[in-house]
């Protein structure tokens, strides 16, 4: 079909228009081969610029739509759908990006209108050879795996149990509740472990749609979203692994605590009067406060043990430890009136819900909070000493003390490194599972379908671990209850005739579409894996792959028109 | 006075912005108990460019430069740095302690801190053969300006030479062109004189074309290492003899029937990371009955020999932490209080003396004890 | 809408479009209410946000599209909820639509009644927090959903007064002939099963703490006045000018409000620390050689990247200083800070030419109206209570009545989106409880 090509160029208010001429690009738009219309309007993404496409393609037959405006990262979807909605196929539309690559970063009005100009250009160049795509659906296993039995993975499990879908919940230990199950009060309000914990395991091992496997753990995992496939070992050998078929995956599989034998100036692991606050937890279960068989007169604690440390690799802030310090504080002074019990910290970071409030009540209760991040302890008679720099005061001082406990900080788990492997899942900086967004998709992944929930994806304490555990039920729920995923159009194709079966495109595949069909010997990509990356276009010695929507044809006339520029 | 107008410019030299006041370095401060030095304000005046209250001149000659602050930081901050570029401002105005002064000039005139004279830098090599580094030699052996003036370090300088020797190292001096290596120069802020040291002897070092140095102190190490960017491999001696009792080559045949403790430097332990080979040579000495202390390795107490204060008595007279240190060393029950350093040598000696443990408690270098079990 | 049950969400800030997103993309449909005439929220007003510092509209509006065009989404702005009855699954509630008007179908947002309006440049601009001035027909900002201009009933000339000149300024503008004074509120019934309240926060009035001179100085400014000073599209075009003049000492003030039961306001309002370190990198962008100075309690930089993003402001150049400063004065044609620097041990005066305070988040004026409504409760800090405050931290006392972001307790952007989808999760069980009864 002879190419008839409408152009639109967007002032994005201010931020195209200040720098780039969009009249005059609009002009020259106008002049370029196979453009029917050219058009410049304040907000294209606004209904009203929608509108514009919308009628233009209906009442000028348009074929092929070309937008000038910001990234097609941001409104790429939009312009599709606008066009689409006037009878263009949405993947004959070509975005031009005159704004994060040109308006925003050239000053000089001239300057940034002869690239914008050059840039509409090519993708009208590239437009007139875009082939129309078909996109499609493919059926999902109504079904969710979860891993991790914490908190996270349990609140998760339940909501998309209660939603009705068959969830498999594989944990590694022998139990449910994760980290949880070792504490013994949790703050803000003190409540008792033991009042609530075991009520959600207990509605989790009764729901009729959730399967727990404990000692497991997840062995392999194929397929995409909406149809994955995991075998699910059990750790001990001799029992049977179990393949599961679900939807949807949340992976919930929690933090390690930091071990303080890192920061050798603490001396744990050689003085008894050094504890973690994991293990001060365990002992305020037990009662047992006693060091050397003794009660402590003085109890300090340590805060960003591990943590906002760049020295340790550790920069990051484990956000909750601020808070059990001051749990603990007041269990301590509760459970040992006659104690003194001081917090040496760098910055109170209570910023939850009735967070501060609970820092305030730790004070009156007594405790005392004073400002120094702790530099040694070491052995005085039968106590150690804690040498710090109040800085309040300006003076260092040898604070003794009979119980010192490190408020140790967060780190991921090892554990959690075998899951991303097989999920081929990014990791920040930090160590800890990576996000699709940090703000506005903080349980999405890089991979569709899997999402993450609780403290595997930073520190995090249990209402906000909570929170994030329902926001993956809900993204999980997304594909489980619409019961079909759309499908990537722009994938790779095989030229059985080019291709030489030689296999490269099989290794290069991050996400394992193409395989080599046993009976041809030659490569075939599976268009439901395929995410349209062009690695295999780009590796294939026999030139046999071709990438739609991202042909020869079409770069070649894109490039050819800046070059030419 | 300029240092007020310096305070800033500090701040953005040095790029203390990362400073987040936690007190961390002024807290494990050796000296932060016993004098008004406080490391943390001083950083902070520098960054708000207002030091007029934390600073104390004549405090600023009380850091040892043993650098816990540095380690220590959460924020890569070097807060030292700080004291160091401050000192320099002093130095540059001439406000320098006399015996700091004493000391700078000795080095400008005799290449020694002591300020005898230059000849006199291989007397202690009196009764054994060394050879002269510049003839061919496979280790150059680097001794400190106390290994070669001190009286008491000399022992301990002639004892490593014997142990060297015992076990086959091909051993060379550089004689009486030896120089001190500028560490503590650098470290007072004599920056003009430090660079005029390493002008002078780096391409006396390269010369000699060996591939490896051997220092007899971690003073001299450090600066090597870290600040002469030389071609060749510079070890501590406990590094060495940890090596050659590796490869089998230091033959002990004598016992050292003592139990001994061993005290770390600062400029080994903390600063350079090296804890484990003084006590691999120490455990290997036959008979010796090996005992730590309770502060040791990375919070090992610094005996206030660096930074200068070799030379300077500090603000506090009273409560030497080479006082504190022995006292440790001789609750644990050690007869000997093993060193590894010449400044250590010299403070901690000086304490045993003036704390009366000198019936129950001696001060001996590593090579000295290795030397007993030929 | 169809037989499928359906959801009710109040609000559209970041929190109510996102639960409604994740509820209409698994197939349930969704009532939107919101009370002004755009979604978007507070978000809408911000410039760059932490610690990404990604341009927040253009994180947002792709989101603001959606909600407007999703086939599942029936958006009602510049409409309140007026009446809730029944229960969890069989919801009955009563929706007025205010008159913009403007009649939505017509009206094309080329704002020519804006052009034209009488009281053009007179209206205080609420969306840019008062540093501009508007017509009487408005859009709150350009990139508005839906983009419909709406007739404001305070300052319009005709509406307060019954006359506007001869003849209708903005009427006669429009070339949609959109503009219908005759316009009535419409009440309109729905059934829903599940109800998401996402009804976000306020800003404290800086004035509740006389002694920093907000009110009275006008170089003393909030946080939000600077997001929209910063923000490209606001009215400076994104300098940071005062009165003509670009400072070349900032000072920002934290926890203006916040963490002081005098006030109040005993908790910490969880986003000021982190938004006003990035105003401070912002600043530092703007003005590279401006001295900027933050006074601080405590700096809770305590989510993903934030301690990080802390250590990359400090290094470029900010001091922070401990202490909460005590009061703001004037000397001569600048104002001082007088604080206890903690740290220093004494007192100091920083002289500035702009003061920014980072005033306490609190709870919507109408929150017991609104939790009356519907039969919530509050907690003691005026913000929506939640069922449990660990494992129920969406749920409320009422059966299928859901929270969600900044209307339940101060929460970044990061953290409200996390709740919004979790709101969303417990809708969507109670959808599909009611859907297989
Ligand atoms: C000392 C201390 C005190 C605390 N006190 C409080 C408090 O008072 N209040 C509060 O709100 N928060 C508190 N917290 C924080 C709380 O522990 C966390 O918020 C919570 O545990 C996070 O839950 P999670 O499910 O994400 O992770 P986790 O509790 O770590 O659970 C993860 C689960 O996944 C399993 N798992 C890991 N890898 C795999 C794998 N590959 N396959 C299968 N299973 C796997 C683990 O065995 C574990 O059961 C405290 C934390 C500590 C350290
Ligand atoms: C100065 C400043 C800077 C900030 N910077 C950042 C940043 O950089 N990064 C970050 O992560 N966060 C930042 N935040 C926080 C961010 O603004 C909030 O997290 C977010 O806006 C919360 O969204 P929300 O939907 O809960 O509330 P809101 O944005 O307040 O939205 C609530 C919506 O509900 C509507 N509404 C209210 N009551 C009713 C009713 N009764 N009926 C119908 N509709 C109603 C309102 O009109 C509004 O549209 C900043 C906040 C401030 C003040
Ligand atoms: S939560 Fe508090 S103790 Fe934990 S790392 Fe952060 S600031 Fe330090
Ligand atoms: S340890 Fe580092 S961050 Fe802490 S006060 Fe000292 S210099 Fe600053
Ligand atoms: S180098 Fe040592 S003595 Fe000097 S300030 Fe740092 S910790 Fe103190
Ligand atoms: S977030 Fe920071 S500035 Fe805001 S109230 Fe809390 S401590 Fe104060």
């Amino acid at each position: 079909m002879k190419p008839r090509i409408g152009v639109y160029i967007c002032h994005c208010g201010t931020n195209v228009a200040a720098t780039v001429d969009v009249e005059a690009v609009t002009e020259f738009a106008a002049t370029l081969p196979g453009v029917v219309i050219a058009r410049h309007y304040t907000y294209m993404c606004s209904e009203p610029g929608q509108a514009l496409i919308k009628e233009d393609a209906r009442t000028l037959g348009l074929n092929r739509v070309v937008v000038a405006s910001c990234s097609p990262r941001m409104h790429e979807p939009t312009f599709r759908a606008a066009s689409h909605e006037g009878g263009v196929n949405p993947y004959q539309v070509e975005m031009a990006n005159i704004r994060e690559q040109c308006s925003w970063v050239h000053p000089d009005r001239h300057e940034a209108t002869d690239k914008a100009k050059a840039l509409v250009y090519a993708a009208v160049m590239k437009a007139a050879h875009l082939e129309p795509l078909e996109e499609r659906e493919a059926p999902v296993t109504p079904g969710a795996l979860v891993i991790g039995g914490g908190v996270a993975g349990l609140v998760a499990a339940l909501d998309i149990a209660d939603a009705g879908f068959p969830v498999h919940l594989v944990e590694r230990s022998d139990r449910l509740g994760g980290r949880v199950a070792e504490l013994n009060r949790t703050f803000p309000d003190l409540e008792p472990v033991a009042e609530w914990l075991p009520a959600l395991v207990d509605q989790v091992r009764r729901h009729p749609n959730i399967t727990v496997y404990l000692n497991s753990r997840v062995t392999d995992i194929t397929g995409f979203v909406g149809n994955f496939e995991a075998r699910v070992g059990p750790i001990e050998a001799g029992l049977a692994p179990a393949q599961i078929q679900v939807g949807a995956i949340v992976i919930a599989t929690g933090y390690n605590v930091f071990d303080p034998r890192l920061k050798p100036e603490f001396g744990y692991g050689i003085y008894p009067q050094v504890v973690t606050t994991l293990e001060l937890e365990q002992r305020l279960s037990s009662g047992d406060l006693t060091v050397n068989g003794k009660t402590p007169k003085e109890v300090v604690f340590i805060k960003c043990v591990g943590s906002r440390d760049q020295q340790l690799g550790r920069p990051y802030c484990s956000r909750v430890c601020c808070m059990i310090s001051a749990k603990q504080a007041q269990l301590v002074r509760q459970a040992l009136p006659d104690a003194r019990v001081t917090v040496f910290y760098m910055d109170v970071r209570t910023f939850g819900k009735r967070g501060e409030e609970f820092y305030d009540e730790a004070r009156r209760a007594g405790v005392r909070y004073r400002r120094g991040n702790v530099s040694e302890i070491y052995r005085r008679g039968e106590r150690v000493v804690v040498r710090v720099e109040d800085t309040l005061l300006a003076r260092t001082v040898e604070h003794e003390a009979d119980l010192v406990v490190l408020a140790v900080g967060m780190e991921p788990r090892p554990e959690a490194a075998d899951i991303a492997a097989l999920l081929k899942l990014p990791r920040s900086a930090d160590g800890f599972l990576l996000e699709a967004h940090p703000k506005l998709r903080p349980v999405d992944t890089a991979v569709d379908g899997v999402f993450l929930a609780g403290c595997c994806q930073g520190p995090k304490d249990i209402p906000d671990t909570v929170a994030q555990a329902k926001a993956a039920a809900a993204s999980a729920l997304i594909p489980l209850m619409r019961g079909v995923v759309p499908m990537e159009a722009a994938t790779a194709v095989v030229d059985p005739e080019l291709c030489a079966g030689c296999g490269m495109c099989v290794e290069i595949c991050p996400y394992s579409a193409p395989a080599l069909d046993p009976l041809w010997g030659v490569s075939r990509v599976n268009a439901v894996l395929c995410k349209g990356c062009g690695a295999c276009a780009v590796t294939c010695p026999s030139k046999a792959i071709r990438l739609q929507h991202f042909t020869p044809d079409q770069i070649l006339a894109q490039v050819e028109a800046l070059v030419g520029w | 006075m300029d240092i007020q107008q310096h305070a800033r410019e500090i701040g953005l030299g040095l790029d203390l912005f990362s400073c987040i006041q936690c007190g961390k370095c002024t807290g494990g401060c050796p000296v932060s108990m016993t004098t008004v030095l406080n490391v943390r304000s001083l950083v902070y005046g520098a960054l708000i460019g207002d030091i007029a209250g934390p600073i104390h001149e004549e405090a600023l000659w009380d850091c040892t430069c043993c650098f816990t602050c540095v380690e220590r930081c959460p924020k890569d901050v070097r807060p030292a740095e700080v004291i160091i570029a401050l000192r320099s401002l002093l130095v540059e105005e001439g406000k320098v302690p006399s015996t700091i002064g004493n000391a700078l000039m000795g080095i400008f005139r005799q290449g020694n801190p002591l300020g005898y004279a230059r000849e006199d830098r291989i007397a202690w090599m009196d009764g054994l053969e060394v050879k002269s580094a510049q003839e061919g030699c496979e280790t150059l052996l680097f001794t400190c300006c106390s290994s070669a003036y001190d009286i008491r370090a000399q022992a301990a300088t002639k004892a490593l030479v014997r142990v060297l020797q015992a076990a086959g190292v091909d051993l060379g001096h550089l004689g009486t062109e030896e120089t001190c290596c500028g560490n503590e120069v650098r470290r007072v802020g004599e920056m003009g004189l430090f660079e005029m040291l390493v002008e002078e002897g780096k391409p006396l070092l390269e010369e000699v074309g060996v591939a490896r140095m051997v220092t007899t102190s971690p003073h001299c190490m450090n600066t090597f290492r870290h600040e002469y960017q030389l071609g060749m491999d510079v070890l501590h001696y406990t590094q060495a003899l940890a090596r050659l009792l590796e490869e089998g080559r230091l033959n002990m045949t004598g016992r050292v029937e003592k139990v001994v403790t061993y005290h770390d430097p600062c400029f080994l332990g903390k600063q350079n990371g090296i804890f484990d080979e003084p006590r691999e040579v120490l455990k290997a000495i036959p008979g010796v009955k090996f005992v730590e202390m309770d502060r040791i390795r990375d919070r090992s107490l610094c005996c206030e020999g660096g930074g200068g204060r070799m030379w300077f008595e500090g603000t506090n007279t009273e409560g030497r932490l080479a006082f504190q240190r022995v006292q440790e060393a001789a609750d644990t029950g050690a007869e000997i209080l093993a060193v590894a350093c010449p400044f250590c040598m010299a403070m901690l000696d000086d304490a045993v003396k003036v704390k009366g443990l000198s019936e129950r408690l001696r001060v001996m270098d590593i090579a000295e004890l290795v030397a007993m079990a030929l | 809408m169809a037989q499928k049950p359906a959801a009710l969400v109040i609000g559209a800030g970041i929190a109510g479009i996102q639960a409604a997103l994740d509820i209409a993309d698994a197939g349930y449909p969704v009532y939107l209410v919101e009370r002004e005439p755009s979604v978007g929220g507070r978000m809408a007003q911000l410039d760059k946000t932490f610690p990404t510092l990604d341009c927040s509209s253009c994180i947002l509006t792709p989101k603001m599209v959606s909600v407007g065009q999703h086939p599942n989404i029936e958006l009602m702005t510049y409409s309140e909820v007026v009446a809730v009855e029944g229960e969890a699954g069989a919801f009955h509630v009563t929706i007025r639509r205010k008159p913009r008007y403007v009649e939505e179908d017509l009206c094309r947002g080329c704002g020519a009644c804006a052009q034209a309006c009488r009281m053009r440049g007179r209206v205080v601009d609420t969306f840019n927090q008062g540093l501009s001035k508007r017509s009487a027909i408005y859009v709150p900002f350009p990139q508005a959903v839906p983009l419909i201009y709406t007739v404001d009933p305070e300052t319009c000339l005709y509406l307060t007064r019954g006359v506007c000149g001869k003849t209708f300024l903005c009427k006669d503008a429009c070339p949609a002939d959109a503009i219908n004074f005759e316009q009535k509120e419409r009440i309109v019934k729905v059934d829903v099963a599940a109800i998401i309240v996402a009804t976000g926060f306020d800003l404290m009035d800086p004035r509740t703490k006389p002694e920093f001179g907000y009110g009275v100085y006008p170089n003393v400014i909030t946080g939000l006045e600077f997001e929209r000073l910063s923000s490209a599209s606001g009215p400076t075009g994104g300098k940071v000018v005062l009165n003509g003049n670009e400072p070349q000492d900032v000072v920002f003030i934290h926890c203006v409000g916040s963490r002081d039961p005098h006030t109040g306001v005993p908790y910490c309002s969880r986003i000021c620390c982190m938004y006003t370190a990035k105003h401070a990198h912002l600043v530092r962008d703007k003005l590279p050689n401006a001295r900027i100075t933050v006074f601080y309690i405590d700096m809770r930089a305590f989510g993903k990247g934030y301690e990080e993003f802390y250590d990359r402001v400090k290094e470029e150049r900010v001091i922070y200083r401990r202490g909460e400063p005590s009061e703001v004065y004037r000397r001569g044609d600048r104002l001082v800070v007088r604080a206890e620097d903690s740290l220093l041990g004494r007192t100091v005066e920083v002289e500035a030419d702009l003061v920014v305070l980072a005033t306490a988040v609190v709870p919507r004026a109408d929150t017991p109206a609104v939790a009356q409504l519907l039969g919530l409760a509050c907690s003691p800090d005026g913000f929506f209570q939640e069922a449990h405050p660990k494992y129920r931290p969406v749920e409320t006392a009422r059966t299928g009545v859901f929270l969600a972001g900044c209307c339940q307790s101060p929460k970044d952007i990061p953290d409200t989106v996390a709740q919004a989808k979790a709101a969303a999760a417990s809708a969507l069980v109670v959808l599909h409880q009611t859907r297989s009864r």
